[in-house]
């Protein structure tokens, strides 16, 4: 212990956690938001593990097949099973690519390019909550909502024999998919706010666009939780 | 890193710019949306202390009904009114309602909110020299939401059907019946929650990045360990219990069945599937058992502190009390099923959660060890904070001796849910907190007001509330042990616990007196505010952190000149023939660190 006191002092002009400067070299805006978002991650791993304990419980016999509850596309009709949403995870993460150049242009201060990549992300989340909420009106009018249960036809549309999934099913899609809907409406917000300081020069006059760089870990984030929710629902 | 030295300008130059703004200051900006941290603290506090008084007044109430059964209430109708029946008796629904008001409003509002955030907002800034905390926006909302919390929570003790009757716990299926009330608990403490959330995550980076030159994390005080590690563990419990609460309030208002399986309610069937009231009780103790160490870590702060300037030594084994707590920090997530012992659990899963609930004494025993050998021979300063730190250790023994009894399962099969967790938690959690509450509040009195409270009406509370605490808890082991449950409204229909009626007067007679003495303490606090005397010299209690080292009404901005630079751990005292040297003053030529003194000093 004594040695280690010892070594600490006589490099303290380089040791970072000596005071008088941020150890990991990051304003405290940057930290918070990591923190908020291991907090969140909290929140999601709560309710993911929730929905891993329900199922468990329900039993893997009587729960619904993803393949058959997710096989409709829009105007295609039915049969192309877990096509829509492959297509809405890819435009999710189409949009967090979008981001990552936002942020890249932002580090080079190129106000128009942060505008253009931005908009973009914008425009990406934005598609991505149509399509949830296409997906969650296509399920509610087939009739799964939070108090009746998921229904589908076993030998696939039209076959006339019907699988009756537990309740639990719907109440924890709408829970979950809902509470990451949420964050996305969140994320489009908070972005299209930073958006517009952006077009007015506001983070140009800071000389620095860090807010872009935070709303950017924020983005991510949504995305990675996506990929769990994705395949608690959509693949196991 | 060139831009983190900006942003330390940055800071420095707002600081000067609000110097300059001192006299615009008017009522609003002062008291009510202040950003300045201090003034911050003071609110958390006083709200903190409000919600004290509200939530001891109903102790003495349900106290009297478990006392005193037959009695007529009726000259307690001007406050209590609708709840108590015609006849003068108290509601047993209001029972209810009671101590679960009693226990939220003391765990979360008094012990979270009124310790944590008076204490966290106030030291940080100042023991590891910073002009504010990172964020002083986030810090004035952290406030209001805890504000717009306590609203909500207050506006609920008036609706017609009373507020939340489920225990501090709300356990489904129970919370699922129960009316609006429970609805607005929930809604107050998800605020409750963001307020946390958003005043963690300004202590945790104002602790990383904001230390003054000098301040390695090995020299910071015991205190802002504590804070840290509190604010970590609410950041990452608190977010589990919103989750579970999001689950609770679809059930109760979506027809959800989360946690609700085939009920039969009234004689009625209710066809609810197939949920678990258990899920629930998981996410709620993922946040409950580390909400007790939320509770715990600031008070054992403040005491390390208090103990080793009022000895006039050094804290013993500074590091052994940092690992400590950072052991506590890591265990305390790992426990949470202890208090589901006869939930229906796994058995087996019960034996684990019996492995590292008994792990969890150790740090714990490591602390306490080294409290006593910090006061050990040393010079010790009688002063009421350091009779409350005393007080904090001996409760927090009894308390942790009784945790060990219900950390093995097989002996909280007879325990759970009996007068004996009841005693357990109030001593260990309860009384001790609010120990080491009263010692930081009377050692850090001076620096928040400029006066200093009055000692002899401190030490009245001080030895009443110590005995009266051992005598209303004490009996309740006994109590717990022969079976009585708790959360009973009364036991005239059980033959076995009539021997207890006299031990119940007893208790609730102890709850009175021990009631008016924290009247008058609060006066106490409030005549001291305006009338004590008033303190003269910046350091009075000859400690060496930096605080101490502002003037006696810092403004905004703590320093009127430059941040101190730190060169010393915080605690040298007793050395080298100084009673305290202050961190601020740098090392002698030869030296030595704390860490590398030969031989421990003789002290004769
Ligand atoms: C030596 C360490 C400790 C051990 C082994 C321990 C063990 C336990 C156990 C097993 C229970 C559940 C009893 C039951 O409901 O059947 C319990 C309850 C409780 N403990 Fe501890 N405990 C310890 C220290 C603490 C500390 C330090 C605090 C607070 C600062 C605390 C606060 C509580 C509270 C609040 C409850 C009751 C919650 C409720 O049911 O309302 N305990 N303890
Ligand atoms: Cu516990």
């Amino acid at each position: 212990m004594t040695t280690a006191t010892n070594t600490v002092q006589a490099n303290s002009e380089s040791n970072v956690w000596e005071g008088g400067q941020a150890p990991f070299g990051v304003k405290y805006g940057k930290l918070m938001m990591w923190y908020f978002l291991l907090s969140d991650a909290f929140t999601f791993a709560a309710f993911l593990i929730s929905y891993g304990a329900i199922r468990y419980t329900v039993g893997q016999d009587i729960w619904p097949e993803p393949n058959k509850v997710f096989e409709a596309f829009p105007l295609l009709g039915h049969g192309y099973p877990l096509l829509f949403v492959s297509l809405m995870t890819f435009i999710l993460i189409l949009s967090s690519v979008f981001m990552v150049r936002a942020v890249q242009e932002g580090h080079q201060m190129n106000k128009k390019g942060v505008i253009l990549w931005l908009g973009f992300t914008i425009i990406g989340g934005i598609a991505f909550l149509s399509c949830q909420a296409w997906e969650w009106a296509h399920l509610i009018h087939n009739g799964m909502t939070m108090t009746s249960p998921i229904t589908y036809e076993i030998g696939g549309h039209g076959s006339g024999a019907v699988f009756v999934g537990p309740l639990a099913f719907g109440q924890l899609f709408f829970t979950i998919t809902g509470f990451h809907g949420f964050h996305v409406t969140t994320g489009v917000v908070i972005n299209i706010i930073v958006f517009l300081n952006v077009v007015f020069g506001t983070y140009e006059k800071k000389k620095n666009y860090d807010m872009v760089e935070k709303v950017g870990l924020y983005w991510h984030f949504v995305d990675l939780v996506w990929v769990f929710v994705f395949l608690g629902f959509y693949l196991l | 890193m060139s831009d983190v030295n900006t942003t330390m300008e940055h800071t420095h130059a707002e600081a000067h710019d609000h110097a300059h703004e001192a006299h615009h200051e008017n009522f609003f900006t002062k008291y009510l949306f202040t950003m300045d941290h201090k003034m911050i603290a003071k609110q958390f506090l006083i709200t903190g202390i409000f919600w004290a008084i509200i939530g001891a007044f109903f102790s003495v109430v349900f106290r009297l009904q478990l006392g005193f059964p037959d009695a007529d209430l009726s000259w307690l109708a001007p406050v209590m009114g609708r709840w108590l029946t015609p006849d003068g008796a108290l509601d047993p629904n209001f029972y209810n309602a009671l101590i679960t008001m009693h226990g939220t409003l003391l765990v979360f509002f008094v012990l979270t909110a009124g310790l944590s955030g008076t204490f966290a907002n106030f030291l940080i800034p100042l023991q590891i020299g910073a002009r504010d905390m990172a964020s002083p926006m986030m810090n004035m909302l952290s406030y209001w939401f805890f504000f717009l919390a306590s609203v909500i929570m207050f506006v609920s003790l008036f609706i017609p059907d009373g507020p939340a009757q489920g225990g501090w716990t709300a356990y489904p299926p129970l919370s699922y019946l129960l009316g609006h009330g429970m609805t607005l608990w929930l809604l107050s403490l998800t605020f409750f929650v963001a307020s946390t959330v958003l005043g963690g995550l300004n202590y945790i980076t104002t602790i990383l990045n904001m230390r003054t030159k000098g301040m390695s994390m090995f020299k910071m005080p015991l205190t802002i360990w504590a804070l840290f590690f509190t604010a970590v563990i609410g950041l990452l419990s608190f977010p589990v219990l919103v989750a579970g609460f999001i689950l609770l309030i679809f059930d109760r208002s979506l027809g959800t069945s989360f946690y609700l399986s085939d009920l039969v309610v009234n004689g009625q069937f209710l066809d609810k599937g197939t949920g678990s009231p258990i899920l629930y009780e998981h996410l709620f103790w993922f946040l409950g058992h580390p909400e007790v160490y939320i509770v715990i870590l600031p008070a054992m702060g403040i005491v390390s502190e208090v103990l080793s300037v009022n000895s006039k030594k050094p804290v013993f084994g500074y590091r052994a009390m940092v690992f400590s707590i950072l052991a506590i920090t890591i265990l305390s997530f790992l426990v949470w099923a202890h208090h589901m012992f006869v939930s229906g659990m796994n058995p087996f899963v019960g034996s684990i959660f019996v492995l590292f609930t008994l792990l969890i004494a150790v740090p714990s025993a490591i602390k306490v060890f080294n409290w006593i050998a910090t006061i050990w021979r040393g010079n010790i300063r009688l002063n009421p904070q350091t009779m409350y730190a005393i007080g904090f250790v001996s409760m927090f023994i009894s308390g942790g001796l009784t945790g060990i009894f219900l950390g093995n399962s097989t002996i909280d099969i007879q325990l759970h849910d009996t007068y004996f967790i009841v005693a357990h938690f109030h001593i260990v959690m309860g009384v001790a907190a609010f120990f080491g509450m009263f010692a930081g509040i009377h050692h850090w009195f001076p620096k928040m007001f400029g006066r200093y409270m009055n000692r002899s009406m401190a030490y009245m509370h001080f030895w009443v509330t110590l005995i009266g605490a051992y005598l209303i808890f004490w009996p309740m082991h006994y109590m717990g042990m022969a079976g009585v449950p708790r959360r009973y409204y009364t036991f005239d229909a059980f033959d076995a616990f009539s021997q207890f009626a006299g031990m119940n007067v007893f208790i609730t007679v102890v709850v009175m007196i021990v009631f008016a003495f924290q009247i008058l303490w609060v006066a106490n606090f409030f005549y001291s505010i305006f009338k004590g005397r008033k303190v003269k010299e910046s350091n009075p209690w000859g400690a060496t952190t930096l605080e101490w080292t502002t003037p006696v009404n810092p403004g905004h901005g703590n320093w009127p000149g430059e941040i101190p630079e730190v060169y010393r751990w915080p605690y040298d005292y007793n050395k080298n023939g100084h009673e305290f040297i202050p961190q601020t003053v740098p090392m002698e030529e030869g030296e030595l660190e704390h860490e590398e003194t030969p031989a421990p000093e003789k002290v004769s």
